[in-house]
């Protein structure tokens, strides 16, 4: 014997009981027993024989769709409730600003639509009412890059009414390794033009905005501003701070995904439901701690996975079903195929959505983070570049033909010297290279490079720390050397 | 059927209702009913915690919401007898959408926001073939 709790209006048709004593081993069957109980009350929950679908019941605190819907066993001590959801809840974006919007209820889907969308139109969970919630999102992706390419493709795919594109990058061969919305014939131009290129052709229905701009504290309020869903897809620290701060300050949601080798990170920042990602992180990490993809690598798959994972939770804010990663985080291991889940808490005292914020604007995430946000930067990393001296590959060169027996350090890992190598040369890993330092002559002069240029100049660092004064940067790495001097070696 | 509501309470839904303004804003109405008279002694908006100075915001209002508020409600002797909400810049009439989502027995308190201002308000209940609305006497005491 189980009870249902009856919301106040429809105590009426149980002669004003808030509980009845209901039988079944199954919530269909204690509902069917309800009815049977009382009949009135099933033209009102029910539409012909499924329940509306704003009519929730609830297993104790869980609604039972998540669990098996109808067929739900239950027991004797569970409590049964019947809750309505309200109109103009949480399924309602109301949003009317400048960018023309329309509310779903208004959103017409063409007989050709409903054609294209039929296998989500079929599932009580997405329905008519569901596509056109689609159709009137606007979805924001920073990046069309690793991430951004299975975001655009899958929300062109699914329905999402626009779609816009924030990146100021061209496609690099280099690229194409795992940026699967870009094709080798796209090499050279625009990433934003590549990518929706393919988004109208998969949805022509799409509307997209491209932002061929940097996103900076001076744009990204304004670009921010007119979409309901913010989805970073980026990968550097300034401009993670930055769309943080911008989606706290607007109060978007934020789909946050981060890749680093064979590892993946995802989940929802909602500063009003929870953490932000600098309650998370509060501060960045030392400059040069992480590498980038370029310098650290990553598996190509990987951004794959977790790029369709942010967009499955941008799909489920807009529907407004499942139960999005707020408060959560989901860990990806490629390599153990795992996903492990951590619970993340607010931080009540984050300076930009604690209870006592201090952050009210956008400030200068590139000081902040120590580091230039992407190569169009001003930024000089300044402390750094301060006293370390460099050489062009070209320079080098002429010195070698002059007899020279420069001393050359290369500081990358042993992998990447079957890919390309200057003979002759010392070769102690970045990571060693304080330990080793006895090995570095210290009375000559030693020109120290790795691939681009970037962990030779934090190695120099390390070791001007250790009292060396001899060492000289070799500016573009080997890749200057391998494109500009010996093009026999490739690059990489 | 007779709504008696306070002009304090209804100037405090207005007031919400008009910051939430060009966003919809909504929440729920306790009190009393009988046969003839319903009156409303309590209102308790649905906004998010951390809404403060937001122009664009989404409700949190979940199923959860309405449950510990109905218990509050039971457990205080009062009764969960409506919703509130703003039509911004469109009539104090419920629409289509908001009849779907109706249930009968419940007043439905609608607010037309015109530009910012509370500029009218309504009351109204479904009928019980869920046909329609049909609008409630509202008396506003001082």
């Amino acid at each position: 014997m189980t009870t249902i709790k009856i919301p106040t209006p429809l105590r009426a048709y149980t002669g004003g009981n808030a509980e009845i004593t209901v039988q079944g081993a199954t919530v269909g069957a204690a509902l069917d027993d309800l009815l049977r109980q009382h009949p009135d009350l099933k033209a009102q929950i029910y539409e012909g024989d499924r329940l509306r679908n704003f009519v929730n019941v609830f297993i104790g605190d869980e609604d039972v769709r998540y669990r098996d819907g109808m067929d739900t066993d239950i027991s004797a001590s569970d409590n049964l409730r019947i809750i309505p959801s309200i109109a103009g809840g949480a399924e309602h974006i109301a949003d009317r600003q400048p960018m023309e919007r329309i509310a779903p209820e208004d959103v017409t889907l063409s007989h050709d639509e409903i054609s294209r969308y039929s296998r989500h139109l079929i599932m009580p969970e997405v329905g008519i009412q569901g596509q056109r919630k689609l159709k009137a999102a606007s979805v924001l992706l920073i990046g069309t890059g690793g991430l951004g390419s299975p975001l655009a493709l899958y929300l062109a795919a699914a329905g999402i009414g626009r779609i816009g594109l924030v990146d100021y990058d061209v496609v690099d061969e280099t690229n194409l390794q795992r940026q699967v919305i870009h094709y080798t014939s796209d090499v050279g131009k625009l990433k934003l033009d590549s990518a929706a290129a393919k988004m109208s052709d998969i949805n022509p229905y799409l509307v997209i905005d491209k932002h061929n701009v940097p996103l900076t504290s001076e744009n990204a309020l304004d670009i921010l501003k007119d979409y309901d869903v913010i989805i970073d897809g980026t990968d550097n620290f300034p401009t993670r701070y930055l769309v943080n701060d911008a989606c706290v300050l607007l109060g978007k949601p934020n789909v946050y995904g981060s890749i680093f080798r064979f590892e993946g990170q995802l989940s929802v920042f909602d500063a009003k439901r929870g953490p932000c990602y600098r309650c998370l992180f509060p501060e960045p990490p030392p400059p040069g701690l992480v590498p980038s993809c370029a310098e650290g690598g990553v598996l190509g798959i990987l951004p794959g996975t977790i790029g369709t994972l942010q967009a499955t939770e941008a799909i489920k804010l807009i529907l407004g079903i499942g139960k999005p990663l707020i408060g959560r985080m989901v860990l990806y291991d490629a390599l153990e195929m795992t996903f492990d889940t951590i619970k993340l808490r607010k931080n009540p005292e984050c300076p930009v959505c604690g209870e006592h914020p201090t952050i009210h604007e956008l400030i200068d995430y590139e000081q902040f983070c120590g580091v230039p946000a992407h190569d169009r930067s001003d930024y000089k990393v300044k402390s750094a570049e301060q006293g370390i001296k460099s050489i062009t590959v070209h320079d080098l060169k002429a010195r070698m033909d002059a007899g020279d027996q420069p001393i050359i350090l290369d500081v990358r890992d042993p992998h990447e010297w079957e890919i390309s190598a200057i003979d002759g040369s010392l070769r102690i890993p970045k990571g060693q290279v304080v330990v080793r330092a006895a090995e570095i002559p210290r009375d000559h002069e030693v020109i120290v490079h790795c691939k681009t240029g970037i962990r030779s100049r934090d190695s120099i660092i390390l070791l001007q720390e250790q009292g060396f004064t001899n060492l000289v940067n070799l500016k573009g790495g080997i890749n200057a050397w391998a494109r500009e001097i010996d093009p026999s070696q490739p690059t990489y | 059927m007779n709504v008696e509501i306070t002009s304090q309470l209804q100037r405090t839904i207005f007031g919400w209702l008009q910051k939430s303004y060009p966003n919809e804003g909504g929440g729920f109405l306790l009190g009393k009913r009988d046969a003839d008279h319903l009156t409303i002694s309590e209102v308790r908006p649905i906004t998010n915690v951390f809404a403060a100075e937001e122009q664009f915001h989404r409700y949190a209002m979940t199923p959860i919401d309405w449950a510990r508020l109905e218990d509050e409600a039971d457990a205080a002797g009062l009764a969960l007898v409506g919703y509130y909400h703003s039509h911004p810049d469109s009539p104090a009439v419920p629409s289509e959408y908001d009849r779907v989502y109706a249930l009968p027995f419940f007043c439905y308190l609608i607010t037309s926001v015109q530009h910012g201002q509370a500029a009218e308000c309504r009351a109204w209940q479904l009928t019980e073939d869920r046909a329609q609305f049909l609008e409630l006497a509202l008396s506003v005491s001082p």
